[in-house]
């Protein structure tokens, strides 16, 4: 037997073993699929935001060639019984409307479906949409949150008697968990008040929604390109009352999903109905526009924020007052999304006192859900720009007061005002590396230049020290949240007679390289080529158990579960081995996938026992013949990844027009399974982030029609638009799992917008500019410099 | 995105393409590169009842000269106009504004003539068109007639052409030795105009002897900016002129409202970009 030195798998940067199917398209995306005799349906939607549906004419779109039915409310869900389900009450009292499959009497958001069309081809369902008359009784329209709470506001949904959701509030003196906000900044030095917005988004992933349902058969097997096939398989069975063990869900290769996937989509569930009804497969997929429309949008909060602090600069209170629209109808978790904030906006500073209190809102808007960070990226830019401001009025440099005020490393774990334990960190390390990779010293110098020579292109430096929480979650923590479900996480293995091994996850990868990271994790566990590592996932059927991939969990939840299931196949090869070697269990060792008998050259390898296993011809009495295991690894807290980044920002102040000059990022994600993912996902994260900074907004007209339906309204930056990254990592690791892993999916989308945002208000704070409204278009930032010099 | 159901012909000639057009009547519409049918229709904003696809008009394509004029083919794409010898040397101007039509991907389907007649007051290709007093060459049923730029932009994607008529050829004057700068300014790379700046002059010792200003998305057309171009001929080449001269960009203009801009802020623009394409072009 050869003996080699094995290098660790994890931490090398593989190139990711999935992406040649995904780049080129020839995979299994939802669209792809042809199923003999399959329908395709399209969905008739409203043009106006708020409506009473007074009558819907089908007759000439029924007859439309091609044309197999045409359902609206009536006909799919006659008792007008179902409900399109939330999963996150956060309130006992909480006011939720149900959200039909398609509007029954009346529309609440310009983009519900009003009717579906079912025929025999896509483009002919297209055609019929035409034909279908509605006529429609307008109600008076309400958009703006403060307005909907108004006395006598016109009422979304008039049977609640209210448009405010739930109020949610969080107080350190009530928890014990600190002092009480309005008495320290009674007595504080200085006590700053800012208003932000944080504009509504469009998780704009790459592939639209779509979904395929075939009835054919034992099951009820439905496609759909979604980021939690087995929440969704739980969810369908409860609302349409279908028995889930003949249910199977499949979320074949999907094309992202940044929290815009994380739903129970009406369309899903008429697709199931129909499939039903006509006992035929059908298809349902939606345009870009549709998905701009109907998909849930993120975002979308009213911030009123004060912070208090000595003269010295040691913050005293944080008081957060959040309106957050809901827009129409309650998502999945969407109304929890601004609580996921609520643990967040004291980020990384020691503050002695903090009140939190989020009141949700509904308006006849697009509804909004979880998107990329949910909750954690609004409350970071808050503070962040908060520490910003309390800097420039105690007139110190935003760096010092970030110093004094965050948690040193030699502190933790530290329990912050919040009640969240953090395990680990080091703010110092990667505030250094981030200064020293930047250039600070010299930038700082540049700006004093530029600003005494009054240049009419002016130079900012933005800074974000970020933590966020990750690894979604402690299921007892999530209880306490009144979340419906837990956070734990599955994991499978089998090892197969060739040797080759088998992993199942119930992470559900929609492009973040599961397959790679997960084959490195077990390659190393096992001792097995990284090449002989197959990742099932996505499939209810063989992943029978998960709770799928949002909130950077997938590998510091279901990446633990592979480890433990991994221990667990170990852990029964070894009698085996010790039975096959002759020898005392105790006297073997396990190392690079040899079971050694100490002392000795005598071994055996983990896969030789599988094919032993197999064959079963000579195993220990009482074993069974199985190396397989399974794993559900529930965690014990979240996980902390945090980092320091430094935007530097040039705004050409006759134009408003800002151009990022340089931008830093050094992110502590604990240990990176593979640095190579880690860094797309820092770039595509940061992509993000300063898209919301500069780019990207969802408007909706006076009327509220989506004025932004397309990609030449809504503004995605392409990488002509940005700067090239310079990307760095500090690596302290978890304390709390055996990998050492943080998580790393959010981490740059969280920190960079506070970051772009402080930049370009430091490059403008000399000409009496405090803030610029987000997206930060040059209008905007040239009206900032109109206002502020007068 | 599936288009309305629409007839599709395919020409191999301009006479063939008139007679397609002729008989569709009305509500025919004309497919060049298809950068700004192919969303129109897909999105239903349009469902002409045939579609005539100029792809396959071989005599629509290339740039050649006649004289002190070049004559661009319709169906000539952006990228070969970009390469093209001729233009670099006579239509500095016309060069430096193609160069910043969105991306490669586009500039490779992409048509002069189909940009010029979809007249998207956005669109980077008019206002060089208009500034360097070109002449647009129509071809119908009666035959062909010859109208100069300033009448052949209406109104918001509205010209001349009539139903039945095809822009078959851009007649560019030349510009030989002119310095030209385009100035674009928008919210992303690969966006339209929220206000650019067409220039170029032509320079006599210290002074400016000549000048073509013209301004792209500051009304329903593009605009000449005849004010800017009288503050500038006969003045020296220098900075105050320059100053000077801007001043005049927003002076006629009737600029739309969108989520990008108001009118305010997009004459405030108007006159920056044309200090600054000015400086650009001067050198």
């Amino acid at each position: 037997m050869m003996t080699a030195t094995v290098e660790p798998e994890v931490g090398k940067s593989r190139r990711r073993k999935e992406d040649e199917r995904l780049v080129t398209g020839r995979t299994r995306w939802t669209d792809n699929l042809a199923l003999p005799g399959m329908l395709h349906l399209a969905v008739l939607r409203s043009p106006l935001a708020h409506a009473k549906i007074v009558s819907i004419d089908t007759a000439e779109a029924k007859s439309a060639p091609g044309v197999i039915a045409v359902y609206t409310a009536k006909d799919l869900d006659p008792d007008g019984s179902i409900g399109m389900p939330c999963a996150w009450p956060i309130t006992p009292d909480m006011a939720a409307p149900r959200r039909p499959v398609l509007a029954d009497g009346q529309v609440n958001f310009a983009g519900e479906g009003v009717a579906v069309v079912v025929a025999r081809s896509a483009a002919e369902a297209r055609d019929a949409l035409d034909k279908i008359d509605v006529d429609y009784d307008e109600l008076p329209v309400v958009l703006d949150m403060e307005a909907a709470l108004a006395e006598g506001a016109p009422l979304v949904h008039e049977e609640l008697g209210s448009n405010r959701n739930a109020v949610w509030a969080f107080d350190s003196a009530e928890a014990g968990t600190g002092g009480e906000v309005d008495a320290a900044l009674s007595t504080s030095d200085v006590v700053v008040k800012r208003r932000f917005r944080q504009q509504r988004l469009v998780p704009a992933f790459m592939e639209p929604r779509a979904c395929v349902v075939d009835p054919t058969g034992p099951h009820l097997t439905m496609w759909s390109a979604t980021q939690i096939p087995h929440i969704l398989k739980t969810m369908a069975a409860l609302t349409l009352g279908l028995p889930e063990h003949r249910l199977r869900v499949i979320a074949p290769d999907v094309g992202g999903g940044f929290g815009g996937k994380i739903g129970v989509l009406p369309e899903e569930m008429m697709s199931l109905l129909v499939a039903n009804k006509l006992g035929k497969p059908v298809k349902w997929n939606e345009t870009r526009s549709e998905t701009m429309l109907a998909a849930h949008h993120g975002r979308d909060q009213i911030q009123d924020i004060t912070i208090g602090a000595n003269a010295d600069g040691t913050v005293t209170a944080l008081k957060v007052e959040l309106l957050a629209g809901l827009g129409a109808y309650n998502g999945l978790v969407g109304p929890g999304v601004p609580i996921l904030g609520a643990f967040m906006f004291n980020a990384i500073y020691k503050i002695p006192a903090y009140h939190f209190a989020c009141t949700n809102v509904y308006t006849n808007t697009t509804l909004t859900d979880a998107y990329r960070g949910a909750g954690r990226p609004e409350a970071t830019f808050a503070i962040e720009r908060m520490m910003d401001e309390l800097a420039a009025e105690l007139h110190v440099d935003p760096l010092r007061i970030r110093e004094r005020n965050w948690i040193a490393h030699e502190e933790f774990p530290y329990t912050t005002v919040a009640g969240l334990t953090y395990d680990s960190g080091n703010y110092e390390a990667a505030t250094e590396k981030a200064k020293e990779l930047f250039d600070y010293d010299g930038l700082r110098a540049e700006q004093e230049k530029r600003r005494a020579a009054g240049e009419t292109v002016q130079l900012g430096i933005g800074i974000s020290t970020f933590t966020e929480m990750c690894g979604l979650a402690p299921s007892r923590v999530l209880g306490s949240l009144s979340y419906g479900a837990g956070g734990w996480e599955h994991a499978g293995i089998r090892m197969l007679p060739t040797g080759k091994v088998e992993v199942i996850t119930g992470a559900s990868a929609h492009g973040q390289g599961h397959e790679t990271a997960w084959s490195q994790i077990v390659a190393d566990q096992l001792g097995v080529a990284f090449e002989d590592v197959e990742v099932l996932h996505g499939d209810t059927q063989s992943s029978h158990k998960g709770l799928d991939t949002y909130g950077s969990r997938s590998l510091v939840v279901g990446g633990i579960a592979i480890v433990k299931a991994a221990e667990k196949v170990i852990a029964k090869a070894r009698p085996i081995a010790a039975h096959l070697l002759e020898c005392a269990e105790d006297d073997l060792e396990f190392a690079a996938g040899k079971f050694t008998v100490k002392g000795t050259g005598t071994a055996t390898t983990i896969q030789d026992v599988a094919l032993a296993v197999f064959a079963a011809h000579n195993l220990p009495d009482g074993v069974e013949p199985s190396l397989d295991a399974d794993a559900t690894f529930d965690p014990e807290n979240f996980s902390f990844p945090h980092g320091t980044h430094l935007c530097a920002a040039e705004v050409d102040t006759e134009t408003g027009r800002i151009r990022l000059r340089t931008y830093v990022c050094v992110d502590d994600v604990g240990v990176a399974v593979n640095p190579l993912i880690v860094e797309g996902q820092v770039h595509g994260g940061l992509a993000q982030g300063i898209a919301q900074a500069l780019f990207e907004e969802a408007v909706h007209d006076e009327g509220g029609t989506l004025t932004t339906g397309t990609f030449a309204d809504y503004l995605l930056p392409s990488a002509a638009d940005l700067p090239s990254f310079t990307t760095a990592r500090t690596e302290t690791p978890s304390t709390t799992n055996p990998l050492g892993a943080k998580g790393v999916g959010e981490a740059g989308t969280i920190a960079s917008t506070p970051a772009v945002v402080n930049a370009v208000v430091d490059a403008l704070r000399h000409l009496g500019v405090r803030d610029v409204e987000m997206p930060m278009s040059p209008m905007r930032v040239w009206r900032a410099i109109q206002g502020g010099a007068r | 995105m599936i288009p309305a159901p629409f007839d599709y012909v395919a020409p191999s000639t301009v006479d063939e393409a008139i007679s397609a057009l002729s008989e569709a009547g009305e509500d025919a519409k004309v497919l060049a590169g298809g950068q700004s049918l192919l969303p129109v229709l897909r999105m239903r904003l349009a469902a002409p009842s045939t579609v005539v696809d100029l792809g396959k008009i071989a005599e629509l394509r290339g740039v050649r000269e006649d004289g002190d004029t070049l004559v661009v083919g319709a169906m000539t794409t952006h990228y070969d106009v970009q390469r093209d010898p001729l233009i670099a040397e006579h239509a500095a101007l016309v060069r430096a504004a193609t160069d910043t039509v969105a991306d490669p991907q586009i500039r490779h389907r992409g048509t002069f003539g189909g940009a010029i007649a979809h007249a998207d007051p956005a669109g980077d290709l008019l206002a060089p068109v208009l500034a360097l007093d070109c002449e647009l060459v129509l071809a119908g049923p009666g035959g062909r007639r010859t109208v100069p730029a300033g009448e052949f932009f209406q109104d918001l994607f509205t010209t001349a052409l009539a139903p039945d008529e095809l822009l078959v050829e851009v007649r560019v004057p030349k510009h030989t030795g002119w310095h030209a700068h385009y100035e674009k300014f928008n919210r992303v790379a690969q966006a339209w105009s929220m206000v650019a700046v067409a220039v170029t002059v032509r320079t006599d010792g210290g002074g400016i002897a000549e000048a073509r200003v013209a301004l792209t998305n500051m009304g329903a057309t593009p605009v000449r900016a005849t004010a800017v171009e009288a503050a500038l001929v006969g003045a020296p080449a220098s900075a105050d002129t320059v100053r000077a001269a801007a001043e005049h960009a927003a002076e006629g203009t009737n600029p739309a409202v969108d989520g990008n801009a108001d009118a305010e802020f997009r004459k405030h623009l108007a006159r920056v970009l044309t200090g600054r394409a000015l400086t650009a072009a001067i050198g």
